[in-house]
């Protein structure tokens, strides 16, 4: 096979772009048909599936050696293609390390590039715990090709059997004879031979990269202010622009008066801006300068009129009233066994509760931005940090009628993601006022029009009952979940009353307890704020409800909360693993001090599993402090265990956030949270220590690591809170400054 | 319009801009320095953390006419190779995630180093409680800043990463 000649289009227009002319062995894994994606974390794991097809795509890309003055040979350049946006999780080493370790080379060796949507690199979208245990196989696969057929090619020129020869740094040799080859040597040869369809996987055990701490590459420019976020984008001729949108998220823009705005010097275009987020479109007013301070100073000038069509009439109070009432209902099932209605009747000891929690915003640090470019009239270059780039290639391809190849994205770092920068509203909205000024624009948002405009994570509401029998397990069981549905809020207009909603019910069902009879319900409720996923999703609140209630089945038992969750798991699981290892890491059967509470949660959901113990200790001033949480992660295969234990510190500290923070509220139609003031985060004085175990026996199974440090938290929290003051927390936020 | 004159990292700038205009944005989009952040405009998260004259302060609230004539220090006039000891110890325990909020952390903890050169943990929440970290990296700020505190007298080899991150 002659690299340059059996190349697609498609392909070798890629490699033009990294201005590669000449020989190159370039290996990928077949392409796939990148689609559109869904609007759920479901269909967020099937793009990130394996991709499927018949086109190789380019994730390793090993150049030709040189030979320079005097003889001397410098080995190949070797790329390596990183198709998952860094947003602190990792990929940037973790992705490249997968084919490193089986392509024989060292990751000081490669030069790691991101993927900016194109479509031949099938799923990119960094989203759903997914990277890693996505790539795991595929990408390696990809490496081991590259390192059968260099080896295949060195066993030919020196006419010894393949199997005598070893890979190690990027070169074969052939120990028997002393001879060795370094991989760009062998490009020309290597790359005329067929690529194996089933290359041979190193054994784990063999492993030197993999499942091994290791200190990510982007580190050095992120300490030093060198790291490109799409803020930091700067490109020739390019204006600046702030835009003014309605506080009351979907009014209508009645008119503008400009002419103080224009009397701002700096000041060049105003106009009208339209962000479509989904299938919902917001308007807004902006002002385009040539330099950002005049953007903003101008749009703090303008006068706008909305009309708000009385979308003003939403206040919290009044609708989680709304959902109290709508908790009466019966909602649609979820998920049965058994005969609840009957062994809840017949159960000899009952108990109920209703749950609450709030809706939170992502507040990503770097506040959304984006650079757009129109070259022509038909293409448009793009630069911003995004966790979704060829979610955003086909959304722009469809939003602007051009076709995909006419659109260049560059993806920089991600100041932040957690969900929020997967949507594309924000790069919609700056494309549609490049267009009309005809120049390059960066849009910025301020930190106020990133916290009031969301989307946000919705709040669930949950009613349980359980019957309990003479033993104190549970005969029967309920949570019924009551909520808005994130895709109902983006606009997707199937969403209704009389449909389950697996977004919205996550998890619920798939916790490894013993039940006999189940009947899980979810009430769908209307909520004109746009809402979103969010760093695991609606576990996040559910799992605080649920792992709450079954802690309120212990009590009422009399059963120690650890040893009761354990009874209900009678059968060997992941789950009964990860409870058996906490309690041995967190000296559960030990006593704490006076004044202390010790709480555990676990939850098993599409992202992972994970269970954690928190300890709290009361204070003299009333309030309660989170002294310490102990996380078991269950991972079956782990590639970075450092990255492990960083974003599983990293999701305890925003779920804490999350359960003890304010959150958002709504009056008259609008959130009354606009900057970190009111909506505050953790501090580093209120960051508790953290423990971290990683349950990783090896094997075929890989799971999720980014969000499943994160559901545990906020019932461990709150269980820990019972156990020290008799409290029984049923509503998040938990205010820790008088609990106690 | 104004003409105001800084020194940023020991270089003389004169800037033609608002007299009203914040130093973070003088710093970044006129200067064309962008290791100091935008994260609140309020200085409520720490973000745009530089120093002035040595002492932290949060560029976003600080009018450029405020400063005019005095010494600032942004991230990029710490080290060039990012070596300064607080800068390796941030390495060594991989500090950093998503990393926005960064500079402003090692600005303020280069601060808090030079005024107290062996902090206890209250000392360090005193310090940065000031700077806000979404991705949770409390932990290993703590850690990192003990680090450099017991390594500034020492010169230690920076430690290597390996792959290189190119540009397309």
């Amino acid at each position: 096979m002659n690299t340059t000649e059996n190349l697609s289009a498609n392909r070798r227009d890629f490699l033009k772009t990294l201005g590669l002319t000449g020989a190159v062995l370039v290996l990928g894994i077949p392409a796939a048909n990148a689609g559109t994606p869904g609007f759920s974390p479901a269909a967020l794991l099937n793009i990130n599936a394996a991709p499927t097809g018949t086109e190789l795509v380019p994730y390793v890309i090993i150049e030709k050696s040189t030979v320079g003055h005097a003889g001397v040979s410098t080995p190949g350049k070797i790329t390596i293609m990183n198709p998952k946006p860094d947003m602190g999780q990792g990929t940037y080493q973790s992705i490249p390390a997968l084919i490193a370790e089986e392509l024989g080379v060292t990751l000081d060796q490669v030069t790691i590039l991101q993927t900016g949507g194109e479509k031949a690199f099938g799923g990119q979208i960094s989203g759903g715990s997914s990277s890693v245990r996505g790539s795991y196989i595929p990408l390696r696969k990809v490496g081991a090709s590259a390192r059968e057929m260099l080896v295949t090619a060195a066993s030919q020129q020196w006419n010894v059997p393949a199997a005598e020869c070893t890979v190690a740094n990027g070169s074969v040799y052939h120990k028997a004879s002393k001879r060795s080859l370094a991989y760009g040597d062998l490009v020309e040869a290597a790359s005329k031979l067929p690529v194996p369809t089933n290359p041979k996987l190193k054994d784990a055990k063999d492993f030197t990269i993999l499942g091994k701490p290791a200190m990510r590459p982007e580190v050095p420019a992120k300490v030093s202010g060198r790291a490109q976020f799409g803020i930091d984008v700067k490109v020739p001729g390019m204006l600046y622009a702030s835009v003014e949108r309605s506080p009351v998220i979907g009014s209508k823009l009645v008119r503008f008066d400009d002419s103080k705005t224009k009397q701002v010097k700096g000041v060049k275009h105003v106009l009208k801006a339209t962000r479509t987020l989904q299938k919902r479109s917001f308007e807004g007013v902006a002002v385009v300068a040539d330099n950002y301070w005049a953007a903003l100073t101008g749009r703090r000038a303008l006068a706008v009129t909305w009309d708000h069509a009385g979308l003003d009439k939403l206040n919290s109070a009044d609708y989680t009233k709304h959902l109290h009432d709508l908790a009466k209902e019966d909602g649609v099932v979820d998920h049965t066994t058994g005969d609840f209605a009957k062994a809840f009747a017949d159960a000899p000891t009952k108990l109920d509760a209703f749950y609450e929690t709030p809706v939170v915003s992502h507040s990503t640090m770097e506040p959304m931005n984006c650079v757009v470019n129109w070259p022509t009239a038909t293409s448009m270059e793009i630069w911003t940090s995004s966790q979704a780039p060829d979610w955003m290639k086909s959304t722009l391809a469809e939003t602007f009628s051009l076709k995909p190849e006419a659109i260049k994205i560059n993806i920089t770092f991600n100041g932040g993601g957690f969900g929020r920068r997967l949507f594309q509203d924000y790069v919609i909205e700056a494309a549609h006022i490049a267009k009309e000024v005809g120049k390059p624009v960066k849009v910025v948002w301020t930190r106020e029009d990133d916290t009031l405009q969301g989307p946000f994570r919705p709040m669930t509401f949950s009613a349980f009952r359980a019957g309990l029998g003479a033993d104190g397990l549970p005969l029967a069981f309920q949570h019924k979940v009551i909520s808005p549905s994130i895709d109902a809020t983006l606009g997707d207009n199937s969403r209704k009353a009389d449909k389950p909603d697996k977004t919205m019910t996550e998890g619920i069902s798939e916790q490894k307890y013993e039940m006999p009879n189940v009947d899980n319900r979810y009430v769908f409720a209307d909520f004109q704020v746009p809402t979103a996923y969010w760093r695991a999703v609606t576990s996040t609140t559910l799992a605080f409800a649920h792992e709450c209630f079954i802690d309120e089945m212990a009590h009422k038992a009399g059963k120690d909360p650890l040893d009761y969750r354990m009874a209900m798991m009678t059968k060997p699981s992941d789950a009964k693993r990860v409870l058996t290892k906490l309690r041995d890491v967190s000296n559960w059967d030990k006593p704490l001090p006076a004044g202390w509470g010790r709480g555990v949660a676990q939850w098993e959901f599409f992202a992972g599993l994970a269970g954690h113990v928190v300890e709290v200790s009361t204070q003299k001033d009333g309030s309660v402090k989170v002294e310490k949480v102990i996380c078991v992660i269950d991972l079956g295969t782990v590639v970075n265990p450092d990255m492990v234990r960083a974003q599983t510190e990293g999701a305890i500290a925003m779920a804490i956030t999350a359960a003890t923070k304010p959150g958002i509220t709504f009056a008259n139609g609008a959130a009354q949270q606009a900057n970190f003031d009111t909506n505050p985060v953790l501090r580093i004085n209120e960051m508790p220590k953290v423990e971290v175990h990683i349950l990783a026996e090896g094997g075929p199974v890989i799971k999720g690591v980014g969000e499943p440090g994160l559901p545990p938290v906020a019932p461990a929290l709150a269980n820990a809170i019972f156990m020290a003051t008799g409290k029984r927390q049923r509503t998040l936020p938990m205010d820790l400054s008088k609990l106690a | 319009m104004a003409s105001i004159k800084l020194t940023i990292n020991n270089q003389p700038h004169t800037l033609n801009v608002e007299p009203d205009m914040p130093l973070l944005w003088a710093i970044r989009d006129v200067v064309g320095l962008t290791g100091t952040k935008f994260g609140c405009g309020i200085a409520q998260c720490g973000a745009c953390t530089v120093h002035l004259d040595g002492s932290p302060i949060r560029s976003c609230s600080v009018p450029v006419s405020a400063v005019s004539g005095q010494k600032i220090t942004t991230i990029e006039g710490l080290s060039k190779n990012a070596d300064h000891p607080v800068q390796k110890a941030w390495i060594q325990h991989q500090v950093p995630q998503c990393g926005y909020c960064q500079s402003g952390q090692i600005m303020s903890a280069v601060a808090l180093l030079k005024t107290t050169p062996k902090p206890t943990d209250t000392d360090i929440d005193n310090a940065m409680q000031g700077n806000i970290c979404r991705c949770g990296t409390y932990t290993r700020i703590r850690e990192a800043i003990h680090t450099a505190s017991a390594e500034m007298s020492t010169t230690n080899k920076l430690p290597k990463t390996g792959t290189k991150v190119g540009k397309r």
